[in-house]
C-alpha cells in the first residue's frame, strides 16, 4: 500500500494502541465498522501512524477478501506494524512489527466483545422461555431486516450517491435480486463484480 | 428445496474438527462479509438452524458488541460443543481468511493503486452491498410469524432504514428507541397470546 509512514513506536505507544481497540470493542454495537470513523480519527488524524490511503485500501481490501468484514482491523495493524517496522523493504523485523500490530489490534476490538457476547448469549438461550427474551427477539427482527438492507445501501452509495454511478447501483439491485430468488452461487455474482469493475464498465 | 423452515431432525455438527471446517469453508466463500454466505449454508444446505432460529440469533449477535458473524459464530459453536466449540468456530472462521487477507496485502502492496485493480475492487463492492440487502430481503418471510403483527414489523422496519441509511442516525440511538418500543410491544403481544392460551 502506497504512501507508508516511517514511525518509531515505544512500548507505551503499543500499549496506547492496544487500549484504544479494547475500548472501543464494547462500542462496536452493529459490528466493527461501525467504529471505524474514530479508528480513522485515532490512526490517521490524531497519532499519524497510518496514512489515509493505507487507511482506505485497508478496508476496501478485506472487503474484496473472503472471511468476516472484521479483518479490516487486522490489515490496519499490520499497517500500524509495518510503518514501525521501516516499511516493507527492511525485511524480517517490519513482519514481526506487523505482526504484532495484527494481533494487538485484532484482540484488542475482539476479547471485550467476545467474552460478553459468550456470557449474555448464554444466559440468553437458557433463558429463551422467558418472555422478556422471546420478546426481545420478536421485537428486534424487523429491525434486524432493516439494518440489512440499510447496510447495502450505504455499501452501495459508498461511493457518492450521484446519478452518474447508475452502474453500481444496478449491478447492487441485480445482484440483491439474484440472491434473493435464485440459488446461484455467490462466488460467481462476486467475480461477474469483479470483471465488470476491471473493465471499467461499473 | 428443502423448506428452511422445518429442518432435517438432529442436523447439527459432528464434532469439533465439522465445526472448524464448516466454519472455514463458509468464510473462504464470504467475500465481502459472510452473512449471506452463513444463511445460506447454514440454514438452507446443513439445517442446522431453521430461518427464525437464525433470525433470533443474529438478532442477538447483532445488538450485543463485537463484530456480528464472529459473534454468531461463536453462539453456534457454543450451542453444540459449549465453549471448546466457540473456539473452534471462531478459529475456522478467522485462520484461513486473516492468512489470505495478510498475503493479499503483501502481495498488493505494489499494484493497489492501478485502475484495474481499483475498479474490480469497486465492482466487488457492488455485488458485496447486493449480498446483503438480498439476505435482508430473503428474511422478509420470516416476519409472517411474528407476534407484533405485519403493519407494527412494515413500521419498524421503514424507520430504522430511514433513519440507518438515509439520514445517518447512531445506531444505539435506533436500538434503543425503537429495539425498546418494539420489545415492549412484543412482550404485550406474548402476554396477550399467553392469556388467551390460558382461558381455552
Amino acid at each position: 500500500m502506497s504512501a507508508s509512514l516511517t514511525l518509531n513506536l515505544t512500548l507505551t505507544d503499543w500499549l496506547a494502541l492496544l487500549s484504544h481497540f479494547l475500548s472501543l470493542s464494547l462500542l462496536s454495537i452493529g459490528g466493527a465498522i461501525t467504529t471505524a470513523p474514530d479508528m480513522h480519527r485515532y490512526l490517521v488524524i490524531e497519532q499519524h501512524w497510518l496514512s489515509d490511503s493505507q487507511f482506505t485500501s485497508s478496508i476496501a481490501l478485506a472487503q474484496a477478501a473472503p472471511g468476516p468484514n472484521v479483518l479490516f482491523v487486522a490489515l490496519l495493524g499490520w499497517n500500524v506494524g509495518l510503518n514501525a517496522g521501516g516499511g516493507m523493504g527492511a525485511g524480517l523485523l517490519a513482519w514481526v512489527h506487523a505482526l504484532l500490530g495484527v494481533v494487538i489490534t485484532m484482540a484488542g476490538i475482539m476479547l471485550p466483545s467476545t467474552a460478553l457476547t459468550f456470557v449474555a448469549a448464554r444466559w440468553g438461550h437458557r433463558n429463551r422461555e422467558l418472555q422478556w427474551v422471546r420478546a426481545f427477539k420478536q421485537g428486534l427482527a424487523p429491525i434486524v431486516i432493516a439494518l440489512l438492507l440499510a447496510t447495502g445501501w450505504i455499501l452501495a452509495t459508498g461511493h457518492g450517491s450521484s446519478l452518474n454511478n447508475w452502474p453500481v447501483w444496478l449491478l447492487t439491485g441485480v445482484s440483491a435480486l439474484l440472491v434473493w430468488r435464485t440459488r446461484l452461487h455467490l462466488l460467481w455474482l462476486l467475480a461477474a463484480g469483479g470483471l465488470l469493475g476491471w473493465f471499467g464498465w461499473v | 428445496m428443502t423448506n428452511p423452515a422445518t429442518p432435517a431432525p438432529g442436523a447439527r455438527p459432528e464434532s469439533l474438527p465439522d465445526l472448524f471446517w464448516s466454519f472455514t469453508h463458509l468464510a473462504l466463500q464470504g467475500f465481502g462479509g459472510v452473512l449471506a454466505v452463513v444463511q445460506r449454508e447454514l440454514v438452507e444446505k446443513k439445517q442446522w438452524l431453521t430461518r427464525e432460529e437464525f433470525m433470533e440469533d443474529w438478532a442477538v449477535a447483532q445488538i450485543l458488541p463485537g463484530p456480528n458473524v464472529v459473534n454468531l459464530t461463536m453462539m453456534i459453536g457454543d450451542r453444540y460443543f459449549g465453549w471448546r466449540g466457540a473456539l473452534a468456530a471462531v478459529a475456522g472462521m478467522l485462520t484461513f481468511p486473516l492468512l489470505i487477507v495478510l498475503a493479499l496485502a503483501a502481495l498488493f502492496a505494489g499494484i493497489s493503486d492501478s485502475p484495474g485493480v481499483q475498479g474490480a475492487l469497486r465492482g466487488m463492492g457492488a455485488v458485496a452491498a447486493g449480498l446483503i440487502a438480498g439476505t435482508g430481503l430473503k428474511l422478509i418471510g420470516s416476519l409472517e410469524k411474528n407476534v407484533m403483527g405485519a403493519i407494527i414489523c412494515w413500521s419498524l422496519a421503514a424507520i430504522t432504514f430511514i433513519a440507518i441509511a438515509l439520514l445517518h442516525v447512531p445506531l444505539a440511538w435506533i436500538l434503543l428507541g425503537a429495539g425498546t418500543l418494539a420489545c415492549v410491544w412484543a412482550h404485550r403481544q406474548l402476554g396477550k397470546i399467553q392469556a388467551r392460551g390460558a382461558e381455552e
